[in-house]
C-alpha cells in the first residue's frame, strides 16, 4: 500500500505535466483575453501628449536652441544697447530723474526688465508657432494615419498637440525668466524683482498659458490638412513676425507710429505682455502711472481678452478637427 | 452560427478628381478566410483598405465589417479591425515596445493588459530582444514585423495587411509568411491582404480578387483562377513561317485554341502532354521542322496575364530596373 502511493503520485505528476504543457501551448495560441476598453472621448489624450513631451525632453538640443534667441535679445538689446541708458546719460539729469523717466517710459526700473517680460511672450509665441510643425511631421511619417485608424477621438489628437506645445512653452518661459534674473545681475542691470510673489508669478503664467493655448490652437489648426513643411514654414513666418513686432513685447507702444499703435490693440500678444508687466513688474502701479506710463488695458481686461482668445481658437480647432482630419 | 460574412462590400468607389482610383468593387470575406487583393501599382489596393479602415471617405458604395457600417459606425469599425499599413508608421524616437503600448493607449486598452500583451506580440514576431531599442535602430524587416505586431494589439477580428512583404529580403519574407499562416491556422484570424507578388497570393490566400484600374476583374480561389484560363499552354516553334497550319492543329482532340505569332504557335490544350506529341507529328507530316517546344502548366501569372492583359512580372522588372537606375545615378553623383 505504502509503496503504491509514490508510484501513483508519479503518474499524476506526469499527467499533470502533460496537461500543463498542453495548457501552455494553448496559451501560446490564443492571446490573453481582450480587456474592457476605455471609451471616453478623451482617452489617449495623455498618451499622445506624453509622446511629444518625451521626445522633447529626450532631445535637449531642441530646448537649448529655442532658448538662444530670447537670451540673445536680452543680452543684446536689454544689456548692450540698453535704451534706458539714454536717460541716465542725458546731460544734467540726476539719477533720481532718470529713474522717473525710466518708470514713465517702461513702467519699471529698466528697459531690461521691460524686455524680459516681452521675452516670455516671445518664447511662447515661437514655441506655439512650431506646434503646427509637429502635426506636419506626424502626417509625413505616417503616425497621423496610424492614430486616425484607431478609435482615439479626433478632438483628442488636436488637444494633445495643443497641450504638448503649451506645456513646453510654459517650461521654456520659466527658464527664460530665471535666465533674465541671472543675466541682469551678472550684466549689472538688475531685473526688477520687487513685485515678484507667488501670486504675481502664478498670475503671469496663467496669462501666458492662455496665450499659448490660443496660439497653439491657431497654428495646429492651420497645419491639420498639410503634409508639406515648406508651406507650414511660410505660415509661421507670415504670422510670427507681425504678431511679435506689432505688439508691445519689444518696444513701448508710446514710441510707435499711431497706425501701429492701433494694430497693437488688436494683437492678443500685447494683452498677455501688458498683463505680465502689470503683475511681475508693477507697471500698473500708481507710481508708474504718476510717472506717465500707460498700461494697455486694466488687468481684468487683459485676462478677459486672453481667455476669450484661447476659448474661441481651441473650440474652433476641436470642431474643425472632425472635418479636417478625415479626407 | 450565422452564415453572415465578416466583411461585405458593395459597389465601393473612390474618385480623386477625375481619377477613379476604386471603381465599384464588391466582395465578401468569410470568417477565418484569407482574402487577397492582387494587382499592379496604382490598382487601388491601398485606397480600398483606407476606405475599409475609415481613413478615407468613400465616394460611393456600402461596406460592412462584423455587421458594422463603415459610414455610420466608424469608431466601432476601428475597434474590430487591425491595420498593417504599406508604409512604416512607427515613431522612430520611441522603442518598439513604447510604440505598441502607445498604440494600445489609443485604443483605450488599459496598461495592465497592453504591456504584457505587447511583449507577447513582440515575441510572436521575434522582436523580444529589440523591444527596448529605439525604432530608428531597426532594419526594414524589423520595422515591418513591428508594424505587424502593433496591428494586432487591439485583438482585431479582421487584420488588414497592405503589401506585408514589400521590399523584404527572401528570408524575412518567408518569416512574415509564416507569421501570417500562423495567424490564420492557430489564431483563426480573418485576413485581408494586398500584394503584387503572385507567389504570395498563391501560397497565402484562400481567395483572390485580381484588381486592375480600380476594378475587380476576377475573383476566386487560386486553383479556380488557374483553371479558368483553360488548360495547359504549349508553345511550338517552327522553322518555316509559312504555311499557316493553325486550322489543322485546332482539329487535334483536346486542343482549345491556337494562335500563330511569326514562327511560333501558342496552343491551349486540356492535356498538354498528349497534344504535344500529336502536334509534332502533324508538323512533321506537313514537311515542316520543329525548332523548339515548351509546355507550361497554368500559373497564377498566366491567369493574371489573361485577366489584366499584362504580365505582373514585366511591370515588376521594369520597376526594379527603374529603381536600380536611380540608385546607380545617386551613387554616380557622389
Ligand atoms: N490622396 C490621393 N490623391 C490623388 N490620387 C490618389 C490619392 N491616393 C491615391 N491616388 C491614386 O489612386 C490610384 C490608386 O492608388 P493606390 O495607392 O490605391 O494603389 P495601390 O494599388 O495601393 O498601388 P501600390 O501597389 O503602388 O501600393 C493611383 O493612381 C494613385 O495615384
Ligand atoms: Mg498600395
Amino acid at each position: 500500500m505504502a509503496e503504491d502511493v509514490p508510484a501513483r503520485s508519479t503518474v499524476t505528476t506526469q499527467e499533470q505535466a502533460i496537461e500543463e504543457e498542453q495548457k501552455e501551448r494553448e496559451m501560446e495560441r490564443s492571446f490573453r483575453a481582450a480587456p474592457t476598453l476605455n471609451k471616453s472621448p478623451l482617452h489617449g489624450l495623455w498618451a499622445l501628449t506624453n509622446r511629444d513631451l518625451v521626445k522633447w525632453y529626450k532631445n535637449p538640443i531642441q530646448l537649448i536652441i529655442s532658448l538662444v534667441q530670447p537670451v540673445v535679445w536680452l543680452g543684446l538689446f536689454g544689456l548692450a544697447f540698453n535704451i534706458g541708458k539714454i536717460f541716465t546719460s542725458l546731460p544734467g539729469v540726476t539719477p533720481a530723474e532718470a529713474s522717473v523717466l525710466n518708470l514713465g517710459t517702461f513702467g519699471t526700473s529698466s528697459y531690461f526688465s521691460y524686455l524680459a517680460a516681452g521675452m516670455l511672450a516671445f518664447i511662447i509665441l515661437f514655441t506655439a508657432a512650431f506646434s503646427g510643425m509637429s502635426v506636419v511631421w506626424d502626417r509625413r511619417f505616417g503616425f497621423m494615419n496610424k492614430a486616425l485608424s484607431t478609435p482615439v477621438g479626433r478632438g483628442a489628437i488636436v488637444v494633445a498637440k495643443i497641450s504638448q506645445s503649451t506645456v513646453r512653452s510654459l517650461i521654456q518661459a520659466a527658464i527664460v525668466l530665471v535666465i533674465a534674473v541671472v543675466l541682469g545681475s551678472v550684466g549689472g542691470v538688475q531685473m526688477d524683482t520687487s513685485y515678484f510673489s507667488v501670486l504675481t508669478i502664478g498670475g503671469s503664467f496663467v496669462l501666458l498659458f492662455l496665450m499659448s493655448f490660443g496660439l497653439s490652437s491657431l497654428f495646429v489648426m492651420l497645419a491639420l490638412r498639410s503634409s508639406d513643411w515648406q508651406t507650414q514654414m511660410a505660415i509661421i513666418n507670415l504670422l510670427n513676425l507681425p504678431l511679435l513686432f506689432a505688439s508691445n513685447a519689444m518696444l513701448p507702444v508710446a514710441m510707435m507710429p499711431s497706425w501701429l499703435q492701433s494694430v497693437v490693440k488688436y494683437n492678443p500678444v500685447s494683452y498677455a505682455v501688458d498683463g505680465v508687466r502689470q503683475m511681475l513688474l508693477g507697471s500698473g502701479s500708481a507710481s508708474a502711472a504718476a510717472a506717465g506710463y500707460h498700461v494697455l488695458a486694466p488687468l481684468w481686461v487683459d485676462f478677459s481678452v486672453l481667455a476669450g482668445f484661447a476659448a474661441v481658437l481651441s473650440a474652433l480647432g476641436i470642431v474643425l478637427s472632425w472635418r479636417l482630419l478625415s479626407n | 452560427m450565422s452564415q453572415r460574412p465578416l466583411v461585405r462590400v458593395e459597389g465601393l468607389s473612390k474618385n480623386f478628381g477625375a481619377l477613379k482610383a476604386v471603381d465599384g468593387v464588391s466582395f465578401e470575406i468569410k470568417e477565418g478566410e484569407v482574402f487577397g487583393f492582387l494587382g499592379p501599382n496604382g490598382a487601388g489596393k491601398t485606397t480600398t483598405i483606407s476606405m475599409l479602415t475609415t481613413l478615407l471617405k468613400p465616394s460611393g458604395g456600402q461596406a460592412e465589417i462584423a455587421g458594422l457600417d463603415i459610414h455610420r459606425h466608424p469608431n466601432e469599425v476601428r475597434r474590430v479591425v487591425g491595420v498593417v499599413p504599406q508604409e512604416y508608421t512607427a515613431d522612430e524616437d520611441l522603442t518598439g515596445l513604447q510604440n505598441i503600448v502607445l498604440c494600445a493607449d489609443l485604443y483605450g486598452i488599459p496598461r495592465s493588459n497592453s504591456k504584457p500583451h505587447a511583449m507577447e506580440l513582440l515575441k510572436l514576431v521575434e522582436l523580444q530582444d529589440a523591444a527596448n531599442r529605439k525604432v530608428s535602430t531597426y532594419s526594414g524587416g524589423m520595422r515591418r514585423r513591428l508594424e505587424l505586431a502593433s496591428g494586432l494589439i487591439n485583438y482585431p477580428k479582421l487584420l488588414f495587411l497592405d503589401e506585408p512583404t514589400l521590399g523584404l529580403d527572401v528570408q524575412t519574407r518567408t518569416a512574415v509568411w509564416s507569421y501570417i499562416k500562423m495567424l490564420k491556422e492557430e489564431y483563426k484570424m480573418t485576413l485581408f491582404l494586398t500584394t503584387h507578388y503572385l507567389e504570395e497570393a498563391d501560397s497565402l490566400c484562400d481567395r483572390i480578387a485580381i484588381v486592375d484600374h480600380g476594378r475587380i476583374v476576377k475573383i476566386g480561389s487560386p486553383d479556380e483562377l488557374k483553371a479558368s484560363i483553360g488548360g495547359d499552354v504549349l508553345v511550338v516553334g517552327v522553322a518555316e513561317a509559312e504555311p499557316d497550319i493553325s486550322e489543322d492543329i485546332k482539329k487535334i482532340p483536346l486542343v482549345r485554341e491556337v494562335k500563330k505569332n511569326g514562327h511560333e504557335y501558342r496552343i491551349k490544350s486540356e492535356a498538354g502532354e498528349e497534344s504535344s506529341i500529336k502536334v509534332i507529328d502533324l508538323i512533321r507530316s506537313k514537311g515542316l521542322h520543329v525548332t523548339k517546344i515548351s509546355l507550361t502548366k497554368p500559373t497564377l501569372d498566366e491567369a493574371y496575364l489573361e485577366f489584366t492583359g499584362r504580365s505582373i512580372r514585366e511591370e515588376e522588372s521594369n520597376k526594379m530596373d527603374a529603381f536600380k537606375q536611380r540608385v546607380t545615378m545617386m551613387r554616380a553623383r557622389r
